[in-house]
């Protein structure tokens, strides 16, 4: 299992929750994992995310691995400029 | 001026070597083209038989558009082809659909300037008159420009009916988007505090001010194909969102960038080339477009405005007990997400127990905002680092030191979720606290600021192909379109790895059908992305070439090592062979297996993030409210230095950017919603005169996910000026300043009113 760390205002999706836990071994399981436990979220990621790992930002990689002690963070799609 | 690096610092793609090319300073490779006029820009194109394009604009700030009759404009004589909404595709994603309308509004007109009919005839002249002759019957509504008067419940509603995600109960439909960040009980945090200051802020949308205007060439052949030529940040952006408004496929359309002059942000979408597309497939001919100056205010995306409150609790020693940001940006009329950028970066400086940022993007009749250099960032850190320069005052404490107290480290959670690898911010503070300029002695009426900043930098998709010529020397294709300097890094790092001299590699930025895919040159991205992309293109050639040379000696190749840019056998047990250089091999490639050259594609993560520190001294006027600039000093955790100069621009452009917005530069609207200083003479752009030398001080804290330690630059350095030279204001003129721009007119009435 994972734990995941969400934006403060997903809780909406989440039932209150800002942690939660998935079974994932990558980033791609991992969203497939959090969409379906919570399908609030499936727009959001459909919409685009970025996944922090170890403090580490990645978008759009859904084979970056996922340790069962790595810090993860979901956090919205960024831009700059 | 570069520190050294750190030592101790290692990742997955970093490992420490000496560096023969990259850190030196050699004469920029687009120098002579840009000082000669050889170098072509966006408007410099032409083609045979080319037609003129000009917009009509609405002069409402908010309207439904009730009929368009283009028949007068057909009937004249040199119109070519006039195009509407009604000429374009209907987009599945909400985001492309937001910027079509944009380009051409439908049903309705959201801001001055607003596009609403564009007209291809033989001339500008010809064009323009026929631009007279369309008829547009508007019912003109109400309109709102604020920010705040944007939330209330009374304001006018631009998107009727469109329901924007994750909203919650109680904001009003101009509320496209919200936010949440943060950890900890801020309440308890407060509770600790021994004194905690409240403020509410204001900054104005300001332009990127890039000295090019947008422009355009398109052409659309009978057999559908089509090419554009194009001043922008993002050629594969322009391709994919031009084919995709009129309805080709993105093979069939050929996208080629200019030299650009200037983009900071503001060019990484489309404004011009999906109409000057439509135009050429109407008329059949080659299209022109080329904005004005009042074209590029009124309709091509300035940075948000933005209405902030923070407050801050802190011990009286200096230790931030917990922090909280409410952040209301407007930009424009369409939805964004520079406020969530503004709430990720506020806090990020600080490593705090109890931290929350709450942010909300508010549709306004204004243009569609772009990014500009760490959008959302400087307003919101500005907001913060005042409000913490005050608490520093209030206590009378350093406060670089009590910065240095409170700095984010490794192993610190930061504010937006993650937790921080290496990362040089307390290396720049240290920097900064024993710089010179920090001790230097104030005249009368002189204040210093002092702010640290932060930026993400992002990477991305990008493809990079090199070709090893026979005559030994490197042709590099890069797909980013060169903002800041990548030509001269791409080369250096090329040469570097591949063990040649810079002046024996050439990197040209190519079209869409030259190489795969690669994001938009935005992010802070194309150093840190395109040189990973390089420097592996360059060890997949060099596998080549010792594959080449094992073939020669007989030898296995992997027996082989490349060595100051030479085959060498890899020990003794290899055999004993001379080392076989880049020229060698390259000169018998027909021989030995024919051309040599290597590629990467890659979706590169890793970028590291990046802080700063900005050192200023101004002066305050007290008779005029003018203030002066006396002294700057930027630094900067930048990894490393690829080529200085181009990292010191950056530091030096950014901060002058800042220096605009913090004392000049503002978007400023009448009461009929119309921009009212739409040219930079009523917009005023800190020019050459108007400032000292900015030193700048770079630090190389090595960033782990690059080869090299390369971080991206581009974009911290615009972060902590307002908040720098708000707060040395603020110090010189003896009254806290709330609202940018400060200026003249600002800081006299709040002088007069601490009175």
């Amino acid at each position: 299992m994972v734990k995941v760390n969400l934006w403060g205002s997903l809780r909406s999706a989440t039932g209150g929750l800002t942690e939660v836990e998935v079974d994932a071994k990558n980033t791609g399981e991992m969203l497939k994992a959090l969409a379906e436990k919570y399908p609030a979220l499936d727009e959001i990621i459909e919409g685009g995310v970025s996944v922090a790992i170890d403090g580490l930002i990645y978008k759009e990689a859904w084979f970056t691995p996922i340790r069962p002690d790595s810090e993860v963070v979901l956090m919205p799609y960024m831009k700059g400029g | 001026m570069v520190t050294e690096y750190k030592e101790g610092a290692a990742g997955t793609e970093y490992s420490k070597r000496d560096f023969k090319v990259v850190g030196t300073r050699p004469p920029r490779p687009d120098g002579v083209d840009k000082v000669t006029g050889r170098a072509l820009f966006g408007a410099d194109l032409t083609a045979p038989g080319m037609l003129h394009a000009t917009i009509l604009r609405s002069p409402h700030a908010h309207a439904r558009i009730v009929s368009i009759d283009i028949s007068g404009a057909l009937a004249l004589d040199g119109v070519k082809a006039v195009v509407t909404s009604n000429d374009f595709v209907k987009q599945g994603s909400s985001g492309n659909q937001d910027t079509l309308d944009n380009c051409m509004a439908r049903g309705k007109v959201f801001y001055d300037g607003h596009a609403v009919a564009a007209v291809a005839a033989v001339s500008v002249k010809v064009a323009n008159e026929a631009l007279k002759l369309i008829k547009v019957e508007y019912e003109v509504l109400p309109h709102v420009t604020d920010v705040d008067a944007g939330m209330l419940d009374s304001a006018p509603v631009l998107h009727e009916g469109r329901k924007f995600r994750n909203i919650p109960e109680g904001n009003n439909a101009n509320v496209s988007g919200y936010w949440e960040f943060g950890h900890g009980d801020t309440d308890a945090g407060f509770a600790k505090a021994d004194i905690i200051v409240e403020r509410s802020f204001k900054t104005a949308a300001t332009h990127q001010g890039y000295i090019e205007p947008h422009a355009t060439l398109a052409t659309m052949g009978p057999d559908g194909r089509g090419e554009i030529w194009a001043c922008t940040q993002g050629h594969y952006m322009v391709r994919d969102m031009a084919a995709a408004f009129v309805g080709m496929d993105t093979s069939q359309l050929r996208v080629t960038p200019s030299e650009i002059g200037g983009g900071f942000g503001g060019k990484t979408t489309v404004y011009l080339e999906p109409v000057a597309l439509a135009l050429a497939k109407k008329s059949g001919r080659p299209v022109k477009m080329v904005m004005t100056r009042e074209e590029v205010f009124r309709a091509s995306g300035p940075t948000t405005s933005s209405s902030t409150d923070v407050k801050i609790g802190m011990t009286k020693d200096g230790r931030i007990t917990a922090g909280q940001a409410k952040l209301r940006y407007q930009g424009g009329a369409y939805p964004n997400i520079t406020a969530m950028l503004g709430a990720m970066t506020a806090f990020a400086a600080y490593d705090l127990d109890a931290v929350q940022t709450l942010a909300w993007n508010v549709l306004t009749n204004r243009p569609k905002q772009a990014a500009y250099r760490a959008p959302g960032a400087p307003m919101a850190i500005y907001a913060v680092e005042s409000v913490v320069d005050e608490l520093c005052q209030k206590l009378d404490l350093d406060p670089i030191d009590v910065r240095l107290m409170n700095a984010a480290k490794k192993g610190t959670l930061s504010s937006y979720g993650p937790t921080f690898d290496e990362i040089g911010l307390v290396a720049t503070l240290e920097a900064a606290k024993a710089h010179p300029h920090y001790a230097a002695p104030l005249g009368p009426n002189q204040g210093r600021g002092v702010s640290c900043g932060f930026w993400f930098n992002f990477a991305g998709n990008t493809s990079v192909s090199m070709g090893i010529n026979e005559d030994g020397t490197v042709s590099v294709i890069e797909g980013n379109p060169d903002i800041g300097g990548s030509r001269a890094s791409i080369s250096m790092m090329a040469a570097e790895e591949l063990g040649i001299p810079f002046d024996k590699v050439r990197t040209i930025v190519g079209d869409t059908n030259s190489i795969g895919f690669n994001d938009v040159t935005d992010g802070s991205r194309v150093t840190f992305s395109v040189g990973l992309a390089t420097i592996k293109a360059a060890r997949a050639a060099i596998k080549n070439m010792c594959g080449r040379a094992a073939q020669v000696w007989g030898i296995d190749a992997d027996a082989v090592d490349w060595v100051d840019g030479a085959a060498v056998p890899m020990g003794h047990n290899a055999g004993e062979f001379p080392p076989m250089t880049l020229a060698e091999i390259a000169k018998d490639s027909a021989k030995t297996g024919g051309p040599i050259a290597g590629h990467h594609e890659v979706n590169a993560d890793g970028a590291g993030v990046s802080f700063g520190v900005h050192l200023v001294d101004v002066e305050v006027d007290p008779e005029t409210g003018f203030t002066e600039i006396k002294r700057y000093t930027v630094f900067q955790d930048a990894g490393k230095a690829i080529h200085p100069d181009y990292v010191e621009g950056q530091m030096q452009g950014g901060a002058v950017q800042g220096i605009g917005w913090a004392l000049n530069e503002e978007y400023i609207y009448g009461e009929d919603g119309k921009l009212q200083n739409a040219g930079f003479l009523d917009y005023r752009i800190p020019v050459a005169s108007d400032l000292p030398m900015i030193d700048a001080v770079i630090l190389e804290i090595p960033n782990p996910g690059h080869p090299y330690g390369v971080r991206g630059v581009g974009e911290t350095g615009i972060v902590p000026p307002l908040a720098a030279v708000a707060n040395g204001v603020s110090h010189a003129a003896g009254v806290r300043m709330t609202e940018l721009p400060m200026s003249p007119p600002r800081i006299l009435a709040a002088i007069d009113g601490a009175k």
